[in-house]
């Protein structure tokens, strides 16, 4: 996965882990009955005056070679579950405490990112707002407030493995926590009309310092 | 053979009561309420709207290798444009391929003569069923055309976008688009009552529950799951009308609606869809791996009752389509299990048809390639669905071509191979000619070799990140990088497009000129190869209606000399 992209988020980690669990089980699955299936088809090919068996299904001895892994697809499913939803559980039904909120608001079509300023609290006079462009200090965790303005959006940023739907009318709340510096993408993941293919946006993630000025920069020439 | 014919003798009175004053010349070819025809209507249709879809894509595909360029035969695509394309190349995918030809043609044709009856139960209702579904092809070929363009809001059709012009910029589109839509459930609703009503109830003396072969029982239980599934989306449907013309505000926020009640209204139904079109086609690949393997199904019995399993499973998952729409996460990790759970029917379901090949001898001609390929090709799609329904992994990989590329690896197998399956299996007791083996070969492998490497890419970008429905991914700096395999891809497609130019010659020089077929050219048991190719008006002659003595796949009986044993023969 890494080689595919990067992993800039506390939890890119972990989900990447569970895709790696899920494709070992399912490879081997995979590769398995592809090679039964085909050996049994170079094994049955047509020989004259060969008759093929007549086999109902019924006999216990051959049966078995459907129970069997039958029973183990279901004991690969428990593997899978129990991964997945730990990952789940610690991704979206947790909340760590946050070290700042950002606001993020879709629309047709552009993001509108709400940033607090000097004071670190969101909806006060010293807010920063920018577009297509949001930025966070690495190594800190962020609450984010998702809106949307008109239709569907999604939020998601790829190399954090962060995606969730924003929905006219409500404010859903996640949250992640930048661990690499870098301008990374921002897309656009649900459908929302003709400009959805240039929905996109850049996230900038820098170190402590820079974040700081670039704070004290915006949210002074904000006022 | 005298008491066949008594237990069907008001059918055979009817059918000759239309064959004389049924319609004549070419009227007999549109007005006609024989199944047979009926099922060449709906096979036509959906192979033009299929060739349309191809089509669709390769415009959108050049988009995708070449933005911006002027894509031969239809120019520079607009975003518009290229939304209007993605989201009815997937409409018409599914309502307008994969159900006429996988339910409605085979089903139409298939039932009655499988069953040994001499029509459906309800011809008439059966023709409007064709009539209703042709009305509503040329509204969704329309609503391309009309101002605005085509609706953009892909084929799930998210309200608000989907509900509102100001927000889709395409009303009167999303309108007939809609209406298209709820009118082709109707086709499907008046078929499906022919199917599970003409298969309960018009059987051939002596034929019991399990000696029905298993595409029909596949084609009828799909038929329960359509009607017991769209029942809430033609509701939601009529909502997004309503929504969308006279201003109510089912699915508007601003208005006390919710845009995620339509989500799960879809689903609900477009879960077990998917095992609607799916289940027509394993029917079709199980009964050609039987017949080219000469072999009894391994557990006819599991079969069904797995894939009952699977019907009823598939009413509780559809949430997995919501992971991260906004539904409450507890809710998650109870469809994950619901969702895994489904796949232990179908992976039986797999195992019973690879069994099934043990001990077989089995001859490669075009249908057994096309039913092996299925099942070779669909278990990659099968597979990489537990990707999606485990919720940790779905975070990421929803809505990205990851999706895409999974279910083109299952709906590909069921749409296309499974037609091409069952096309050039009952090619000849439908047109009464063989079709050249030599080019349905070269076909074959000009289809699934592109097929292959046409979606092997699509997940490697999936999981890269790039996402759905995006017509350009130069504006993405992560992912402009990735261009080479985009345009691998449309290479690819459009190699397989040209291929399909040897089906339509083979199809066309064999209706023509094919050797013409005896009754039974693959010596098969069920009871369509007991007539003649093709079936007469009534498909048997009225006092000679077959009679069955055992089930569909007695090959290879040990008390018999020859390697099959057609039902309709007395011990």
């Amino acid at each position: 996965m890494e080689s595919l992209i990067q992993q800039a988020s506390s939890y890119a980690g972990s989900i990447d882990g569970v895709i790696l669990l899920v494709g070992w089980i399912v490879g081997f699955w995979f590769i398995a009955v592809e090679g039964i299936f085909f050996w049994l088809i170079w094994r049955g090919r047509a020989k004259p005056g060969v008759k093929s068996q007549y086999i109902t299904g019924k006999e216990k001895h051959l049966k078995r070679w459907i129970t069997w892994p039958h029973a183990l697809v279901l004991v690969c499913d428990v593997f899978i579950v129990i991964g997945a939803a730990k990952v789940w559980y610690d991704i979206k039904l947790q909340l760590p405490e946050a070290d700042s909120t950002v606001r993020v608001i879709g629309q047709q079509w552009a993001w509108v990112f709400q940033h607090p300023g000097m004071d670190n609290e969101l909806d006060t006079a010293d807010d920063i707002f920018t577009t297509d462009t949001l930025h966070v200090q690495n190594n800190r965790t962020y609450h984010y407030r998702l809106e949307s303005r008109d239709v569907l959006h999604d939020f998601s940023v790829p190399v954090f493995r962060l995606k969730q739907d924003a929905i006219p009318g409500r404010s859903i709340t996640g949250w992640f926590r930048p661990t690499v510096a870098g301008t990374f993408d921002v897309q656009c993941a649900e459908i929302c009309g003709i400009g959805h293919g240039v929905m996109g946006g850049r996230i900038v993630i820098e170190e402590a310092s820079e974040h700081a000025a670039w704070i004290a920069q915006n949210s002074t020439s904000a006022q | 053979m005298a008491d066949a014919s008594v237990t069907t003798v008001e059918g055979a009175v009817e059918h000759h009561a239309h064959e004389h004053h049924g319609p004549q010349g070419i009227l007999k070819y549109i007005w006609s309420t024989d199944h047979k025809i009926i099922a060449m209507q709906y096979l036509f249709t959906g192979l033009f709207m299929g060739l349309v879809g191809g089509l669709m894509a390769y415009v959108f595909r050049m988009q995708l290798a070449f933005p911006g360029i002027s894509v031969p035969g239809f120019g520079v695509v607009s975003p518009h444009e290229y939304n209007a394309l993605v989201t009815n190349h997937g409409s018409i995918m599914i309502f307008w391929v994969a159900m006429p030809v996988l339910i409605a043609a085979f089903g139409n044709f298939l039932i009655p003569l499988m069953v040994g009856a001499d029509d459906m139960v309800f011809p008439k209702i059966n023709r409007l069923s064709y009539q209703v579904f042709f009305v509503s092809a040329v509204l969704i070929l329309a609503s391309l055309f009309v101002e605005g363009g085509g609706f953009g809001g892909a084929w799930t059709a998210y309200p608000p976008l989907s509900a509102q012009g100001d927000y889709n910029l395409s009303s009167l589109g999303a309108t007939l688009w809609l209406i298209a839509v709820a009118l082709e459930f109707i086709a499907f609703l008046l078929g499906g009552i022919n199917f599970i009503t003409t298969m309960m109830n018009s059987r051939a003396p002596g034929m019991k529950a399990y000696d029905i072969p298993l595409v029909c029982w596949m084609i009828v239980i799909a038929s329960i799951l359509f009607m017991l599934s769209v029942g809430p989306l033609i509701a939601g449907a009529i909502m997004l009308l309503f929504d969308q013309t006279i201003g109510t505000g089912f699915f508007d926020p601003a208005r006390g609606g919710d845009p995620i009640l339509w989500q799960h209204l879809f689903w609900f139904f477009g879960h077990p869809e998917v095992y609607v079109v799916l289940l027509p086609a394993l029917g079709i690949t199980i009964d050609i791996v039987a017949t080219f393997s000469r072999k009894k199904v391994f557990g006819y019995k599991i079969m069904l009752y797995t894939v009952v399993a699977t019907g009823v499973l598939s009413f509780f998952v559809w949430a997995h389509h919501q992971f991260i729409a906004g539904i409450d996460p507890r809710m998650a990790n109870v469809f994950m299990v619901t969702t895994l759970l489904i796949s232990v029917p179908i992976a039986e379901l797999c195992f019973v048809v690879i069994a099934t090949l043990y001990g077989g001898s089995i001859t490669l001609n075009t249908p057994m390639l096309w039913a092996l390929a299925f099942m070779a090709e669909f278990l990659l799609g099968g597979v990489t669905g537990i990707f999606l329904g485990a919720t940790g992994a779905d975070i990421y990989l929803h809505d990205t071509y990851f999706v895409l590329a999974h279910f083109h690896y299952t709906f590909f197998p069921i749409a296309i191979i499974g037609t091409f399956a069952a096309l050039t299996y009952w090619f000849p007791k439908m047109f009464g000619r063989m079709m050249n083996d030599t080019l349905g070969k070269i076909h074959f492998w000009g289809t699934i070799i592109p097929f292959n490497f046409i979606f092997i890419p699509l997940f490697v970008l999936g999981l890269g990140g790039q996402h759905r429905r995006i017509y350009d991914f130069q504006n993405f700096p992560e992912l402009a990088a990735m261009q080479p395999f985009r345009v691998f891809a449309t290479m690819s497609l459009i190699v397989m497009l040209l291929f399909q130019l040897v089906f339509f010659y083979n199809f066309i020089q064999s209706l023509r000129k094919g050797p013409k077929a005896e009754r039974n050219p693959w010596k098969a048991n069920t009871l369509e190869w007991t007539t003649e190719s093709p079936p007469p008006h009534g498909n048997w002659p009225p006092d000679q209606l077959p009679r069955v003595y055992r089930g569909p796949y007695e090959y290879a009986h040990p008390d018999r000399e020859e390697d099959y044993w057609p039902q309709n023969l007395p011990a």
